[in-house]
């Protein structure tokens, strides 16, 4: 006779409802990704839809994006300063440090996070004031299929137009450290452009950009996840877009360890 | 047409809708009357595929719609027009663009038949001023009368409303409701309103189901309905003191 312990085996790793709550929920992810990758059935209104999205996910995070990553270099840039004290160090360091900190980390990670906040929550308030107010109901209703008509432009201009704040991060970034450092007096323009240009490996600009891709992918799939299957009233809006950032967030953790393994290692 | 055969829908254990048939016909208003989670707003859900049906046939003339493909249902979803309690208007679009978007989606109408349609259905619902405002920029019985117009821009066959006067005075009530009856004999559709206002009924409730309890409870017309012997009915028409007192009043 099979052991009572055996048949139940996975409940001793997780509860039953976590189970069964968990693979509901990466079931019906992909479920609704496999309904997003549909042909769309008039490009044009996509194609409008897209262009709206480019502005309103990417082109309206700029400034955040610019003051953030500005003053981020420029703190990268006076900690390095002060923390390389030893005279076997030399002062090229700092911008050699600012530069790799922000391609390797910095812009493509912690920016990642920070669209996550700013992009996750307004995706999955969006698509879930559109479920609890029948918006979505009416597209199902004209014929339309509204996951992909909802998503699939937020995705593609997520994935567009990441990249190109992550690069817009970065230089920003480099441009602050060098700014506030000239002017803080931690290193000269000599030393910071010389550490800039030492040993540079433009493969880390793939890495960075590879990564954004995927968090992009992330913040604008699961957010909207979180957004379409939304129940209830206002208050179950504001659950789904906290919902979505923190598990924007966690999931964008778990793949920048799984993809610096992968290309890094 | 559009024809119900023993419908039923669960929810957990709560059976909310019973073995309900009946048909609606083309060409007249067909009114669903019920008290509030009587479960018709359910049943409706269910007719056009919102909500999954546990058992039963929908037949959308002759065709049933819950064995139908993806494909299919979304072809037939082309020619329903529905109005939603709450008008479901897509805020991020003007009043033209939400009348317009089913005819860019689904139609090669070039930009300006698209206009010329939306401000030929806004006419038809006295707004023809309202293209370019925004849904927020509208009272409660403009946006019912815009979620019309989006409705029937695309010559539905079928028109489904859920609830459409509630919460506007009863002025307005009965100019929607009127709109609503004309343009189902002008247009010929199959058209299917949930309401729980008698003031509706008597105007334009051609054919009459009241739900209760969950399941078909009386059917019959407006002509019929204040004659009923039917309790449950009585008790749901004459809910009012204003009410009662007519009736009393007629008897005498």
């Amino acid at each position: 006779m099979i052991p009572y312990w055996a048949v139940n085996f996975k409940y001793l790793i997780l509860p039953h409802s976590m189970h069964n709550r968990l693979f509901y929920h990466i079931g019906r992810y992909f479920l609704m990704l496999r309904r997003i990758f549909n042909i769309p059935e008039k490009w044009g209104v996509y194609e409008k839809e897209f262009f709206h999205e480019i502005d309103n996910l990417g082109i309206t995070s700029l400034p955040i994006v610019a003051i953030i990553s500005l003053f981020m270099g420029a703190v990268i840039t006076i900690q390095a300063a002060f923390g390389f004290t030893s005279a076997w160090v030399p002062l090229y360091a700092v911008g050699y440090t600012t530069r790799d900190s922000m391609i390797l980390e910095f812009s493509p990670t912690i920016i990642s996070l920070i669209l996550a906040g700013k992009v996750g929550s307004n995706i999955a308030s969006e698509i879930g004031t559109m479920r609890i107010t029948e918006q979505i109901d009416a597209l199902e209703i004209m014929g339309v299929n509204s996951r992909s008509f909802l998503i699939l432009p937020k995705i593609a201009a997520c994935i567009l137009i990441n990249p190109f704040l992550v690069i817009i991060s970065m230089f920003l970034g480099i441009a602050g450290g060098w700014i506030l450092g000239t002017l803080a007096g931690v290193v000269t323009t000599y030393q910071y452009v010389y550490g800039l240009q030492y040993q540079f490996n433009s493969f880390n600009i793939t890495y960075a950009l590879i990564k954004t891709v995927v968090f992009a992918f992330i913040i604008a799939s699961v957010s909207a996840y979180h957004g379409y299957y939304t129940e209830g009233g206002a208050l179950e809006v504001g659950r789904s877009s906290t919902r979505a950032v923190v598990y924007c967030s966690i999931l964008i953790l778990i793949f920048n360890f799984i993809l610096t393994q992968l290309l890094l290692a | 047409m559009i024809e119900l055969k023993n419908i039923n829908k669960y929810f957990g254990d709560r059976h909310v809708t019973q073995n309900f048939s009946c048909s609606f016909d083309r060409g007249i208003t067909n009114l669903i009357i019920g008290e509030s989670g009587s479960g018709k707003t359910v049943l409706l859900k269910c007719i056009v595929g919102l909500v999954d049906v546990d058992s039963g046939e929908v037949l959308f003339d002759g065709k049933d719609f819950l064995k139908m493909g993806t494909k299919e249902k979304q072809n037939l979803r082309k020619e329903i027009g529905m109005l939603f309690q709450g008008g479901a208007l897509f805020d991020s679009k003007t009043v033209e663009e939400n009348i317009t978007f089913p005819l860019a989606m689904f139609t090669n109408m070039s930009e300006k038949e698209r206009n010329d349609r939306a401000q030929f259905c806004l006419e038809r619902v006295n707004l023809k001023e309202a293209g370019q405002l925004y849904p927020s920029e509208l009272s409660g019985g403009m946006k019912k009368r815009v979620a019309i117009a989006r409705a029937i821009a695309p010559n539905p066959k079928y028109l489904f409303c859920d609830e459409p006067n509630s919460g506007l005075d009863p002025k307005t009530s009965i100019l929607i409701d009127m709109l609503i009856k004309e343009i189902t004999e002008e247009y010929q559709m199959t058209t299917i309103v949930i309401t729980h206002d008698m003031n509706s009924v008597m105007e334009i409730g051609e054919k009459v189901i009241f739900i209760c309890k969950n399941q078909k409870w009386w059917e019959g017309s407006n002509k019929t309905i204040l004659n009923t012997d039917n309790k449950e009915l009585q008790d749901f028409i004459y809910v009012s003191k204003f009410l009662k007192e007519l009736k009393e009043r007629s008897h005498l």
